[in-house]
C-alpha cells in the first residue's frame, strides 16, 4: 500500500510520513499513559526497586559463597552449593516442620475462631462497636508489646495460665520451657491475637449477604445452626480464602513474635522456624549467602500460597 | 476485671423484661471472650504497679501498700529516646506513604490504558511477600551501596552530612515507605474503585487534565481514606520490629526505635523484670491504644480491605 502511494503521491509523501510520526507523538504524549506515568511511575519505581530489586539480588547473593564481614560478594563464582547444604541441614528440616505445624494450626484455629465470633457478634446486641473493638484490640498492639504480655501470662509461678489452670487441679506445667508445650503455647497466643481480625473480615462478608436469606431459612423451618451451615457459611468462600492468605503468609515469616518472646535470635528448639533461623543465620552469624538461600525457600513457600490467590482475585476481578 | 463485671450485670438486667435463656447464654459467651482478649493485657496492666518481685496473683490490682510507680517512672527514662526516634521516623513515612500509595492508586485506576493490570499486580504481589526474601539486600544495600548514616557526598561537595542517629532513622523511613507503598496503594484502589466513573468521564470531556483531576476532584474526594490509611500504616510502622533490627540492631544503639528499646527491657542476669516489662509494653503501646481508642472504626476497615 505504502509503496504504492509512494509512487503517485512522489515528494509528498516524505512530509506526510513525518507529520504523521509528530502526530503519533504528540497523541502518544497527550495520551493517558504519559500523563498519568508520574503518578504511578515514582511509587512503582522505588517499590520496585525494593522488592523486585531486593528479591533478584537476594536470590543472587544465594549464589554465591558471602559470609563474615566482607565488604562485597563475590559474584564471580554462581553456584547452587547453599541450597544443597541447606536441604541436608538438619535444622532446615527441624524449623520447616515446626513451620508447617505452626502454619496449619494456626490458620485453621483462627479461622473458625474468628467465624463464631462473627457470627455471635452478627445479631442485634448491646454494645456492639464496643465489644467489637475489645476484640480486635490485640491487633493494635505490636507483636512486641504482645510478647511481653504472654510472657507473663506463661510465668510459671505467677503467670494467669497455670492460676487459672490451677483452679481445675491441673498443672502448674512450664509452658515456655517445656520443648513440647511452647510451640503450642506460642500458637494460643497469636490465635489470641489474630482471631478478632478474622472475625472483623468475616463480619464484613456476613454483612454483605442480605437479611433476606435468614427470613427465607427460617420460614422453611431451618434451626439457626443449619441456616448458617447451609446457607450462609458457603457464601462466605471468599472472605475465608482472604483471611486464610494473610494469616499463611504470616505464619511464614513470623519472627518479631519469638524474638521478643524470648529475647534472642535462637528462641527455644521446639518453637524454631525457619523464619527465625533465617534472620539468626544472616544477622548472628553472619552466613548471608546461605540466609539468603533459605530465605529464598521461604519465598517460594509463600508464592505456592499467594499465586493461586492472586490469579483466583485477577480472574474474579477482584484486584 | 471491674469493667467486664459491670457491663455484664447491665447486658443482664437489660434482658430481664424478655427474659429469655438463649440471650442470656449469648451474652454470657460473648463477656466469656471479652475476658478472654481483655485478660493479658490486663493482667500486664496490675503488675506494672506492683514493685518486682512481689508480682503475685495476677488479675488482682496491688494493695495499697504495695502500689508503686517506679516500673513506669524507669520505662519512661528508658523509653524517651524511642519515642522521639519512631515519631521522627514514622510520621514523615506515613505521610509519604499516603502520598505514593494515593497517586499510584489514581493512575493505575482512575485512569484508563492498556495492560494497566500487570502494574496493579506487580503493586499486589507486593504486598504479600515475606520480609525475609529482602533482608540481606537490604542490609547490604545500606551498609556497602548507599551508607546513608555516613552522609553524601557528590565530589568534594557534602551534600548530606554524616549523622549516625538522624542517618539511620533516615534509612529506616525510606525503607519503611518503599515497602509500605503496595498495601496503602490497595488500600486507595479499593476506594478509587468506588468513585464513580461517569464523573470523571465528564471532567475528561470538560478538558481537564489527568493532573486536575486529580487536585480538584480526587483528593478531595479521598479525605476518609486518606484517615484510613494515615492511621492503619501508622500503626503498622510504629509497631515494627524486624526492619529496626536490622538497620539499627542494638537497642543502646542512638537511634535505636521504640519496639527495639522494649524488647531487650528488663532483662538481666538475676531474672525478669516483669512490672517493668509490663509497664514499658504499655508505654510502647501507648500512642496505637489512643489511635486505636479514637479511630477503631478506620482500623477495622483498614484491616479489612487489606
Amino acid at each position: 500500500m505504502e509503496s504504492s502511494q509512494d509512487a503517485v503521491a512522489g515528494a509528498g509523501t516524505g512530509e506526510h510520513a513525518v507529520e504523521d510520526r509528530r502526530a503519533r507523538l504528540r497523541r502518544f504524549w497527550k495520551s493517558d499513559f504519559v500523563r498519568s506515568a508520574p503518578y504511578w511511575g515514582i511509587p512503582l519505581l522505588l517499590m520496585g526497586l525494593a522488592v523486585y530489586g531486593g528479591i533478584i539480588w537476594n536470590i543472587l547473593i544465594s549464589l554465591t559463597d558471602y559470609q563474615g564481614f566482607l565488604e562485597r560478594p563475590d559474584y564471580g563464582n554462581l553456584d547452587l552449593e547453599m541450597y544443597r547444604q541447606a536441604l541436608s541441614d538438619s535444622a532446615v528440616h527441624l524449623t520447616a516442620r515446626n513451620t508447617f505445624v505452626l502454619l496449619v494450626a494456626f490458620t485453621s484455629v483462627s479461622l473458625v475462631l474468628g467465624l463464631f465470633l462473627a457470627v455471635l457478634l452478627d445479631r442485634d446486641i448491646r454494645e456492639k462497636s464496643k465489644v467489637q473493638t475489645i476484640y480486635l484490640l490485640p491487633m493494635a498492639l505490636s507483636f512486641v508489646v504482645t510478647a511481653q504480655f504472654w510472657l507473663w501470662m506463661y510465668n510459671y509461678n505467677d503467670g494467669l495460665v497455670n492460676t487459672v489452670i490451677g483452679l481445675f487441679g491441673l498443672g502448674p506445667y512450664n509452658w515456655i520451657g517445656n520443648p513440647s508445650l511452647v510451640l503450642g503455647a506460642v500458637i494460643f497466643a497469636l490465635i489470641w491475637q489474630f482471631s478478632g481480625y478474622t472475625m472483623v473480615v468475616f463480619l464484613a462478608g456476613l454483612q454483605s449477604i442480605s437479611n433476606d436469606q435468614f427470613e427465607a431459612a427460617r420460614v422453611d423451618g431451618a434451626s439457626i445452626f443449619k441456616t448458617y451451615w447451609r446457607v450462609i457459611i458457603p457464601q462466605l468462600k471468599s472472605s475465608s480464602v482472604s483471611a486464610a492468605v494473610v494469616l499463611m503468609i504470616f505464619a511464614l515469616k513470623i519472627f518479631t513474635f519469638l524474638y521478643a518472646m524470648f529475647g534472642t535470635y535462637r528462641p527455644p528448639k521446639g518453637t524454631d522456624v525457619l523464619a527465625t533461623l533465617m534472620v539468626r543465620e544472616a544477622f548472628q552469624l553472619q552466613k548471608w549467602a546461605y540466609s539468603a538461600s533459605i530465605a529464598t525457600i521461604l519465598l517460594a513457600m509463600s508464592l505456592l500460597v499467594i499465586a493461586p490467590y492472586l490469579y483466583y482475585q485477577y480472574r474474579e476481578g477482584a484486584l | 476485671m471491674s469493667q467486664t463485671t459491670t457491663s455484664d450485670r447491665d447486658g443482664i438486667a437489660s434482658l430481664l423484661p424478655e427474659f429469655n435463656y438463649r440471650r442470656l447464654g449469648l451474652y454470657l459467651v460473648i463477656m466469656l471472650f471479652v475476658a478472654f482478649f481483655v485478660s493479658p493485657i490486663w493482667t500486664g496492666l496490675v503488675t506494672s504497679f506492683k514493685p518486682p518481685g512481689q508480682a503475685t496473683q495476677p488479675l488482682l490490682p496491688p494493695g495499697p501498700e504495695l502500689f508503686t510507680l517506679d516500673s513506669w517512672s524507669r520505662a519512661l527514662d528508658n523509653l524517651g529516646r524511642g519515642f522521639v526516634n519512631s515519631f521522627a521516623m514514622a510520621v514523615p513515612a506515613t505521610l509519604v506513604n499516603v502520598l505514593l500509595a494515593s497517586t499510584a492508586a489514581y493512575g493505575l485506576t482512575l485512569v484508563d490504558w492498556r495492560r494497566q493490570m500487570l502494574v496493579v499486580l506487580l503493586f499486589v504481589f507486593g504486598i504479600f511477600i515475606p520480609y525475609q526474601a529482602i533482608l540481606v539486600p537490604l542490609d547490604n544495600f545500606w551498609t556497602n551501596i548507599f551508607p546513608l548514616a555516613k552522609g553524601l557526598a557528590i565530589g568534594n561537595v557534602t551534600v548530606i552530612p554524616a549523622n549516625q542517629r538522624w542517618g539511620t532513622l533516615a534509612e529506616l523511613a525510606i525503607t519503611h515507605v518503599a515497602y509500605g507503598i503496595p498495601i496503602c496503594f490497595l488500600l486507595f484502589r479499593s476506594y478509587y474503585k468506588t468513585i464513580s466513573k461517569e464523573l470523571i468521564e465528564a471532567a475528561k470531556v470538560d478538558g481537564a487534565s489527568v493532573t486536575r483531576i486529580y487536585t480538584r476532584i480526587v483528593l478531595p474526594l479521598s479525605t476518609p481514606m486518606i484517615g484510613v490509611v494515615l492511621i492503619y500504616q501508622f500503626t503498622q510502622i510504629w509497631n515494627e520490629f524486624l526492619f529496626s533490627l536490622t538497620l539499627i540492631g542494638s537497642s543502646a544503639d542512638q537511634a535505636a526505635t521504640i519496639t527495639l528499646i522494649l524488647s531487650g527491657i528488663g532483662a538481666d542476669l538475676s531474672g525478669t523484670n516483669f512490672p517493668l516489662r509490663m509497664a514499658a509494653a504499655f508505654l510502647a503501646a501507648l500512642p496505637t491504644i489512643i489511635i486505636y481508642v479514637l479511630f477503631a472504626e478506620q482500623f477495622a476497615e483498614g484491616l479489612s480491605a487489606g
